[in-house]
């Protein structure tokens, strides 16, 4: 192997640095044993027994769980729809209205769906009109993934399943779907990821009452900054870590044999 | 009652005519190929056959009846395709007892059948490996296997052998004969290797632009080919400038280029004065040294330009006139006799009557 030049080993050590550092102290302060967020005092779990007492943020935390469910279940199955639509019939338009929300900022999705439900739909915001918003975004993703791993396939492979005696829905469930299965699957995941912890839109289409997770959080932060925040932030770090990390394998095995 | 009836079918993409007006009628038990160059509309008829396209117009019928609004799964037809097309997810064993899954066969059955099956084409110790395990003859060979497995009444192959290495295609070429003449199933081969249909076809059709050019076996259309598309298509063959000087009832007499007056066999349609080529296979010439001493009026003369010696012939490039050249194709019967002739030798070219032919431009 090549050996890389001093100076750019710590310019990537740097930027490593910049990027874990913060992280790291979230999660070390998450079990210091003092109010501030200033100097370590001692060990303890005092902060997730808080955590667990906190009716609001249990609440919060449930409620994004299963926004996170509905919307990356929804948005997988009509993502993948998309993404086999837009390969079989050579679509034009439809991937570009499939994929432009992925790179649309943030807020702008968020105030035209805001708007879009009030004066369009007559819609009371609520965990309805949130599952709705983060499956908009999330079906560009599902997709693109899935697109991607039907352009690597050889094309008559779905014809010879139909050849060789396979009705439609047959050639779709014995063929196509085992072979697109490690891209639904990496769709879903990274929709949930998305999900889960979406800021942004959540903000603009929650409306008033149901506590949501990320929301919860930033609330919290206004008030005074308390370990609890660590404590929440640090299983939210660890829920969607491993949820990239398994998006991660199902997507580079698929890339890398079309056997698995 | 033929096995395969194609009337009148055309399928055009935009304004192109992929398959322009073709009629064909494959019999039971053939080994029938589609043979032409890449972009003739062969592999699309295949595809109308195999009911992936539909024709727009025209009527495909299987025994007597029209099967054009059939879906591909319930056409009792399998395909072997170019690049075998095998599911990656399956094993060999999952593979070739797909199309008895798809069937409805019971497990049991399946199991023997493919258990029978491996054994005969020998992959039996293969049945667990995944297609990517395989090399390109046995991906092949399972490729075979599953199409034939649940006893198809036509098996369609598409260029089956193209992207085997030549010594593999040459076995598989033997292979695919015995495999075709024990399963007694009717075969519609697409190539556009003319010594491959030649060598493996009862039938050939030649097809050229969407158009059926000639439809006959293999001696046929190497021997009488009924235009210049075809005799130039199907093996090598030299082609001369030539005029229809006279017609009788046997014989066109034509006026050929730098060799003067030539008798040809008839052919109907022609009139004097037609201008066209006349064609002549390379190993239908005979050359002979010339004598410079004897009366050489009258005789076809050429001087040798340039031979390739490979091994079994040799090929002697013969020069007629500036920059006009025909070929002669001699066999070295004579051991340790590398070539009958050298370069610059004078020699007399002759052929039998009938060995020569006319096509009218």
């Amino acid at each position: 192997m090549r050996r890389s030049s001093p100076l750019l080993r710590l310019i990537a050590m740097l930027v490593y640095a910049f990027l874990y550092i913060p992280l790291c102290i979230v999660v070390v302060f998450s079990f210091n044993d003092s109010k501030l967020n200033a100097e370590w005092v001692g060990f303890t779990l005092y902060w997730y027994q808080t955590l667990w007492n906190d009716h609001e943020m249990l609440l919060a935390v449930r409620n994004s769980l299963f926004i996170a469910c509905c919307a990356s279940l929804s948005a997988t199955i009509l993502g993948t729809m998309a993404g086999l639509a837009i390969h079989r019939y050579r679509l034009k338009v439809l991937p570009i209205l499939a994929f432009t929300p992925l790179a649309m900022p943030e807020i702008l999705l968020g105030v035209s769906l805001l708007l879009f439900y009030l004066q369009v739909l007559n819609l009371t915001l609520g965990l309805i009109s949130i599952i709705l918003a983060h499956t908009t975004f999330c079906i560009g993703f599902v997709a693109i993934i899935v697109r991607a791993r039907l352009q690597g396939m050889d094309e008559s492979i779905f014809e010879a399943a139909r050849d060789l005696g396979a009705t439609p829905w047959q050639a779709f469930y014995h063929v196509t779907l085992p072979l697109i299965k490690p891209a639904i699957i990496a769709g879903a995941l990274m929709s949930f990821t998305l999900s889960i912890d979406d800021f942004v839109i959540t903000f603009f289409t929650k409306g008033i009452g149901e506590p949501i997770l990320p929301i919860q959080i930033y609330t919290m932060i206004k008030v005074a900054v308390t370990p609890e925040i660590n404590a929440i932030s640090t299983l939210l770090m660890l829920l969607t870590l491993t949820l990239i990390t398994l998006a991660n394998r199902f997507g580079s095995s698929m890339l890398r044999d079309p056997s698995h | 009652m033929s096995l395969i009836e194609i009337r009148n079918v055309t399928k055009r993409f935009g304004r192109f005519a992929a398959v322009d007006d073709v009629s064909l009628k494959i019999e039971t038990g053939e080994f029938f190929t589609l043979l032409g160059p890449s972009g003739c509309g062969k592999t699309t008829l295949l595809r109308m056959i195999a009911g992936f396209d539909a024709p727009d117009t025209g009527q495909i019928l299987l025994d007597n009846e029209d099967i054009i609004s059939v879906p591909p799964e319930k056409r009792p037809f399998h395909t072997v395709f170019q690049s075998y097309a095998l599911f990656p997810h399956m094993t060999v064993a999952g593979n070739i007892g797909f199309p008895l899954k798809m069937a409805g066969k019971s497990s049991e059955e399946i199991e023997q059948r493919v258990t029978r099956t491996l054994a005969e084409v020998e992959l039996s110790q293969f049945s667990d490996r995944y297609p990517h395990e395989l090399s390109g003859g046995q991906r092949q060979r399972v490729a075979f296997a599953r199409g034939l497995i649940n006893e198809p009444r036509l098996l369609l192959l598409d260029e089956p052998l193209g992207a085997l290495d030549e010594k593999l295609r040459e076995n598989m070429q033997r292979e695919l004969i015995n495999l075709q003449a024990d399963a007694g199933v009717t075969f519609i081969y697409v190539t556009h290797a003319q010594n491959e249909a030649l060598a493996l076809s009862h039938r050939i059709a030649v097809m050229n632009r969407g158009r059926i050019e000639q439809v006959d076996t293999s001696a046929t259309i190497y021997n009488f080919p009924v235009n210049r598309f075809v005799a130039d298509f199907i093996g090598k063959i030299n082609l001369l400038d030539a005029q229809v000087m006279a017609i009788s009832t046997q014989h066109l007499t034509l006026n050929v280029n730098h060799l003067g007056k030539i008798r040809v066999p008839l052919k109907a349609s022609v009139n004097v004065n037609d201008k066209g080529v006349m064609a002549i296979r390379p190993e239908q010439i005979n050359i002979t040294a010339l004598d410079p001493n004897a009366q050489n009026d009258g005789k076809r003369v050429g001087r040798i330009r340039d031979f390739l010696y490979i091994g079994d012939v040799t090929t002697y490039i013969i020069e007629l006139a500036d920059q006009v050249h025909i070929e002669a194709l001699l066999a070295n019967s004579v051991p340790g006799q590398a070539q009958r002739f050298e370069i610059g030798d004078q020699v007399a070219i002759n052929w039998q009557e009938n060995a020569a032919h006319f096509f009218p431009d």
